[in-house]
């Protein structure tokens, strides 16, 4: 008690902090409430994908006369999406090491690959897609297929916005260097683009490989 | 003993370890691990290794191992006391997905198997017998 004179904030020190309620030390810091409220953020996230498999896992039959499951996928093309999307994620982890070494160059490149096999996937998926469509199994054809759509292409939808996420902190980056509020940011891209990876295997699984089994 | 760095008491998820050796030989495990069982999950969906009605619910296992290899290495989710929230957070949000996704699929399809046929489809069936 000391040096109760010289805290400096209400109840945000350690020595007033047995009555806070905040824990021995107070709040954490910033770059710890950050990505933890972004963890929440993402699992959350999980939570509306699992109402979306459990919609498609319910529909999944209801073919109404048209295309079933084993009629439309491609294990070769989920096969290299899959590939695409787990490169991608680990040059995203690369690209955290070379930010954390303050290194700008390999960050950039690391940045840009991560994308680029993001993009890859992101291809591959509208192309099937549109195969899909001109073949006449849109989203309007089946119950099924309103629910493969609506479940893969959110997924697809989150791929294409953690792309321009990435091109953003490349810039970020670029314009304002290593700061604790860039990093941040980084962080939480990073914690995106994996879930991303960790969704995209319950997809490829339930969806595909299971619904093509013979 | 000196008063503990408060940011060594929790650490955000994602965050990379301070060594750079350790963090890149857990991206490598990682990654090998993930393609490992990506390969097995699509080497088990093409041959006829397992008992045929057991595939499904072995390539679900393989999804949720890599799930958990996804977490560890890339998500650096640990059981560490530095960890808690993360993990506790984590279990939260599976109890959930797990409710959501079995009731789900549990409740349908006992209503699909207990629905009483509607005119419609008993008329169709009549067409078709």
């Amino acid at each position: 008690m000391t040096t109760a004179s010289e805290a400096p904030a209400v109840g945000l020190t350690h020595q007033a902090s047995e009555n806070t309620g905040l824990g021995h030390r107070g709040p954490q810091s910033k770059s710890i409430v950050v990505p933890y409220g972004f963890w929440l953020f993402v699992l959350s996230d999980m939570v509306l994908f699992s109402a979306l498999f459990a919609t498609y896992a319910s529909l999944v039959h209801a073919t109404d006369g048209g295309p079933v499951t084993s009629q439309l996928f491609e294990r070769t093309t989920v096969a290299i999406e899959t590939l695409a999307l787990l490169t991608s994620s680990f040059i995203c982890g690369l690209a955290m090491i070379a930010a954390k070494q303050k290194n700008m160059l390999w960050t950039q490149i690391a940045l840009l690959l991560t994308g680029l096999f993001g993009f890859v996937f992101l291809v591959l998926e509208l192309t099937e897609f549109a195969g899909m469509i001109a073949i006449g199994a849109g989203p309007q054809r089946s119950a099924f297929l309103s629910s493969f759509f609506t479940l893969v292409g959110c997924h697809g939808a989150h791929v294409t916005c953690g792309l321009l996420w990435i091109g953003t902190m490349m810039a970020q980056i670029w314009a304002k260097g290593f700061q604790p509020h860039i990093m941040r940011r980084l962080l939480c891209l990073s914690v995106f683009w994996h879930a991303l990876d960790i969704i995209w295997v319950a997809i490829f699984t339930i969806v595909y490989l299971i619904g093509t089994l013979p | 003993m000196t008063e503990p760095d408060p940011e060594l008491l929790n650490v955000a998820p994602g965050e990379p370890h301070d060594n750079m050796l350790s963090e890149t030989v857990s991206y490598i495990v990682g990654l090998g691990l993930a393609l490992l069982l990506t390969g097995i999950s699509f080497w088990v969906a093409s041959t006829s290794t397992l008992w045929g009605p057991g595939v499904a619910t072995g390539l679900v296992v393989l999804a949720i191992a890599q799930m958990g290899v996804h977490l560890v290495f890339f998500l650096h989710i640990t059981s560490g006391p530095d960890n808690t929230n993360n993990v506790l957070a984590l279990a939260f949000g599976v109890l959930i997905v797990f409710l959501v996704m079995i009731g789900t699929i549990w409740i349908m399809a006992h209503m699909n198997a207990n629905m009483a046929p509607t005119p419609e489809m008993m008329n169709l069936m009549t067409q078709r017998g």
